[in-house]
């Protein structure tokens, strides 16, 4: 299984592909001034994301990653541009040279920090050593439960998921207060409004 | 062979890529991205076999499952404008059911 990644050229392709996909497709999102389409394309993101992390074996961040990415980050998303225009402004080229640098910095150290990482799957790797290898060891049978990563998320460090279950949950509760999602919402009374004024710009979406 | 259709399944990801970009109406875009969820899903079946695992498929069925309600969901937001609006047409016209998309 790990041999793939090294040995076999296969998956390194794979990798690659989708790795080149998301780069178009963020290149495309910083470049593009339909916000919807904006919008359609961070979904794409979410879901070309997700298939990469699968394919590099990280299957429960796939699983997070194509449920609130593509699945509740484009409906929150589409709820906000309720209340805004439905494109953006168009700006000069060049002229945020200084966001662009600290990006371009930040970039470039982050690649060096990536000389001393470990290869995929080293067995000499901090994480494949000392507290990481006890778990896989004793996790059947402190817990019965197949999957190691279920195991230390449900079991031992259950309160910790519970915590971080009840932040993500009030989070979504304050966007779904402030989007409203309803009758009662912001984006339907300016809707309201707009129609008791007038026949305003209602056809005009993308 | 595998190795063959998860080539061409992914040329077809880019292909529907540039419906994306350059789809002139909305509801190109709606459905180009609506197979590309589509052929994520086959992506991650593929590759379950490709990599030997073919314990992927269960996988790309929650990513079926995920892909239709992001699609119903956007689909809902362009007819009602709303997400709170039942599907289920009411018979009396109340507010927000009848016409409210274009």
């Amino acid at each position: 299984m790990r041999e793939l990644f090294t040995a076999d050229a296969g998956p390194a392709l794979i990798n690659i592909t989708l790795l080149a996909i998301l780069f178009i497709v963020a290149l495309a999102i910083a470049r593009l001034r339909s916000l919807f389409a904006i919008v359609m394309l961070s979904g794409v993101y979410s879901l070309i994301s997700a298939t990469w992390y699968i394919a590099v074996d990280a299957v429960d961040v796939g699983y997070t990653e194509a449920a609130v990415g593509a699945g509740m980050s484009t409906a929150v998303l589409l709820g906000a541009m309720l209340l805004t225009a439905r494109t953006a402004k168009p700006d000069k080229p060049f002229k945020r040279i200084g966001p662009f640098l600290i990006c371009g910095a930040t970039a470039v150290m982050l690649i060096y920090a990536t000389v001393d990482l470990p290869g995929l799957g080293d067995p000499s790797s901090p994480a494949n050593t000392g507290p990481g290898m006890t778990y896989v060891h004793i996790n059947w049978y402190d817990t019965a439960v197949p999957n190691v990563v279920t195991s230390v998320l449900a079991s031992y460090r259950s309160f910790d998921t519970m915590g971080e279950t009840v932040v993500v949950f009030v989070a979504g509760l304050a966007v779904a207060m402030l989007l409203g999602f309803g009758e009662r919402s912001l984006a339907e009374t300016l809707r309201k409004t707009k129609k008791r004024r007038g026949k305003g710009k209602e056809g005009d979406v993308s | 062979m595998t190795a063959a259709a998860l080539i061409a399944v992914l040329i077809g990801m880019v292909l529907l890529l540039v419906r994306v970009l350059m789809g002139p109406t909305l509801y190109d875009r709606i459905l180009a991205v609506n197979v590309i969820g589509t052929k994520t899903v086959l992506v991650i079946g593929l590759l379950g076999y490709v990599m030997g695992r073919p314990d992927f498929l269960d996988i790309a069925m929650i990513y079926t499952l995920i892909n239709f309600v992001t699609t119903i969901a956007i689909l809902k937001f362009f007819r009602y404008r709303s997400f709170q609006v039942p599907l289920i047409r009411r018979p009396d016209t109340g507010a927000g059911t009848g016409k409210g998309g274009e």
